[in-house]
């Protein structure tokens, strides 16, 4: 017999006797396996439940806000150009403009943008014109359909919810204007142009009456202090826009100009003009500010950014106590 | 047929409570064990709000008191500005903030290392935070040019175990090496520490001097030494997956988003619960300040299950 043929045979015959044995041997991996793989996918489900991502948190209550954009409607103006309604404009829409209860681009063409187009022509001595024109276009078409009326650059940033509550305390039915206010050549001051001001109901009426009166001309370009000079004339008097801290509100230049406390110098002119004390650092701007000027796209977002997104979880603001006291005499 | 089948299921059976005692006994457990599983918790995401409500008050107080977080900020007086505005904004919120310094500087209070090396510089810092640590548990490394929102830290840190080996941050790769970026802050929690300084030990696995023959970076030879302590770099995220710790500024997001996302700029950028950003000058540090602990909008309240007072002794905040 060949090795091979009798190592088979061997085989065969082992087989028949212990296949049993090999069965056996076989249905105890088998088991262990089976066993062993079911325990693990139930306990992994566990530690997946730990570590899958749930939605995001949205737990900010607006109802206050809310409540505020029904009582006082703002409609705000933006006084813009052709040339910058790409670079700029776009961007002011994107950011802040659509809190307001009505928005208007206010250029000297029609453009797919939406803007109105006003009787005027471009250039920085035509500012005062455009304004004119602006206001005498709100008064013929939104006199009833809003509450406060803002002019804004298409560089300044505006936080809405913050000109509402400011804007709460006063009647929209008395001649009052509020603003980031200067000092130079109005006794009474006026209100600068880039950090944005608004009129009350009562205070648009008088202006657009001056100007068809005659008793407000375009003496001046200068379309701050030129508005500034009729509100006095037409008796309607400059608020104080400042917070119950007597924080500014409204600022004529970037936040970081504001805060800057190491280098006051370089805004000793701006320092002049300014009606009420000057504060720099922390305590220039209140919490709840309501505008800054010379603000580029990037800043633009970046402000957003801040306002309305970025905060410190569970933070109790430090104002918080002292604020809702005051609220309360409100 | 029938005894060889009746043979293989008593196998069958025997197999099976082989397994179930051998799992019981605690010394072996079920499942495949792979190389994947160091990686299990490799994205770190703090708690949403249905989860934190399902803590207790009492659990929720308890763990608020317990997270203290341990601010080790290195300095040289090369970057005074940068030192003196991080003295003067983010970290004061720090439960303590402690600035490591190459050498003394008349102007500022910090611990003096003399020691020019960084890696040295860092390894000492760490060091004396370890044993300096009083109850606090969560140690937080950044160089002042990174502004941190400690609240947030806290968040995501909140109900995670600080005698579990923690190392959060920008995780980045080098080669097989998994580090976590040191410009945009180094998360690590009491027992990663703990092992790290055990490391030190170790001059072969981790040397105080590096002998390559190239400059190896403080951040990969912290990632080295906490690897061989069994400790991995996990990514901080939020909920979407927003990025918490940046090397960037928020101008610079900012400027990517608006080429990425023109529509959606300011939602598609950046996290709210965003931990750090870096590149700042300390200038647009104080505007930061101002940005993220008091610029806000009437009538937008939240209501959070965690609260954080605002420091003693302090006016931009």
């Amino acid at each position: 017999m060949s090795v091979k043929t009798w190592s088979l045979r061997f085989l065969g015959k082992t087989m028949k006797h212990s296949f049993p044995n090999f069965l056996f041997l076989g249905g105890i991996a088998a088991g262990f396996f089976m066993l062993n793989t079911s325990i693990s996918f139930l306990t992994t489900n566990k530690v997946n439940e730990i570590l899958s991502p749930i939605t995001p948190i949205t737990n900010v209550d607006i109802s206050v806000a809310t409540n505020l954009t029904q009582r006082v409607r703002l409609l705000c103006w933006i006084l813009t150009a052709p040339q910058f309604l790409e670079s700029r404009a776009k961007h002011v829409n994107a950011a802040w403009a659509k809190r307001c209860n009505i928005v208007l681009y206010m250029s000297s063409e029609n453009s797919d943008f939406p803007t109105v187009k006003l009787n005027v022509s471009e250039g920085r001595d035509q500012l005062y014109w455009k304004t004119i024109r602006a206001f005498q276009y709100l008064h013929q078409h939104h006199l009833d359909d809003a509450d406060w009326f803002l002019k804004a650059d298409d560089d300044t940033f505006v936080v809405p919810e913050n000109l509402r509550y400011l804007l709460s305390k006063y009647n929209t039915e008395d001649p009052v204007y509020l603003g980031r206010r200067f000092k130079p050549f109005i006794a009474q001051g006026y209100m600068s142009g880039g950090a944005g001001y608004v009129l009350s109901r009562e205070a648009l009426r008088r202006f657009v009456a001056g100007h068809a009166s005659g008793l407000c001309t375009h003496f001046s370009e200068i379309e701050d202090m030129a508005l500034g000079r009729c509100m006095r004339t037409m008796n309607v008097s400059p608020g104080d826009s400042r917070d119950f801290l007597k924080r500014q509100t409204f600022h004529a230049f970037p936040p970081d100009k504001h805060m800057d406390k190491l280098s006051p110098n370089k805004w000793n002119n701006y320092f002049l003009y300014e009606y009420y004390k000057h504060v720099a650092g922390p305590s220039c701007c209140s919490d709840f500010a309501v505008s800054f000027h010379y603000i580029h796209p990037v800043e633009m977002y970046t402000l957003q950014y801040f306002t309305y997104h970025l905060r410190p979880y569970g933070y109790k603001h430090r104002l918080g106590a002292e604020f809702a006291a005051h609220n309360k005499t409100v | 047929m029938l005894s060889e089948g009746s043979s293989f299921l008593k196998g069958m059976v025997l197999g099976g409570v082989f397994c179930l005692i051998l799992s019981l006994l605690g010394t072996f457990s079920p499942g495949i064990t792979s190389q994947t599983e160091q990686h299990l918790h490799h994205h770190l995401k703090p708690l949403s709000k249905e989860e934190l409500q399902k803590l207790s008050e009492n659990q929720m107080s308890e763990v608020t008191q317990q997270v203290q977080v341990y601010c080790v900020i290195m300095v040289t007086p090369k970057i005074l500005v940068y030192w003196a505005t991080a003295n003067d904004t983010w970290s004061k919120h720090c439960d303590r903030s402690v600035f490591y310094s190459s050498e003394s500087a008349k102007a500022l209070e910090a611990v003096d290392l003399q020691e020019q090396d960084e890696w040295a510089r860092l390894r000492k810092a760490l060091l004396h935070a370890y044993e300096n640590a009083g109850g606090l548990r969560w140690f937080f490394i950044a160089r002042p040019t990174t502004f941190a929102i400690i609240e947030n830290l806290k968040y995501l840190v909140l109900v995670k175990d600080p005698s579990e080996p923690f190392y959060i941050g920008h995780v980045q790769k080098s080669g097989e090496l998994e580090y976590v970026e040191y410009e945009s802050g180094i998360v690590l929690s009491y027992e990663a520490l703990k092992r790290l300084v055990g490391m030190f030990k170790d001059e072969s696995k981790c040397p105080e001097r590096a002998h390559a023959l190239w400059k190896v970076s403080e951040e990969k030879q912290l990632a080295t030494c906490l690897k061989y302590s069994g400790v991995f770099a996990e990514n901080g995220e939020d909920a979407q997956g927003k990025e918490l710790f940046n090397k960037k500024t928020v101008g610079m997001l900012i400027s990517d988003s608006m080429v990425q996302n023109p529509n959606d700029v300011v939602e598609a950028c950046c996290s709210d619960m965003a931990i750090t950003f870096s590149g700042m000058n300390p200038s647009q540090m104080q505007v930061m300040m101002y940005g993220v602990y008091r610029l806000r909008p009437y009538g937008h309240n939240f209501h959070d299950s965690l609260t954080f007072l605002p420091p003693k002794g302090s006016d931009n905040d």
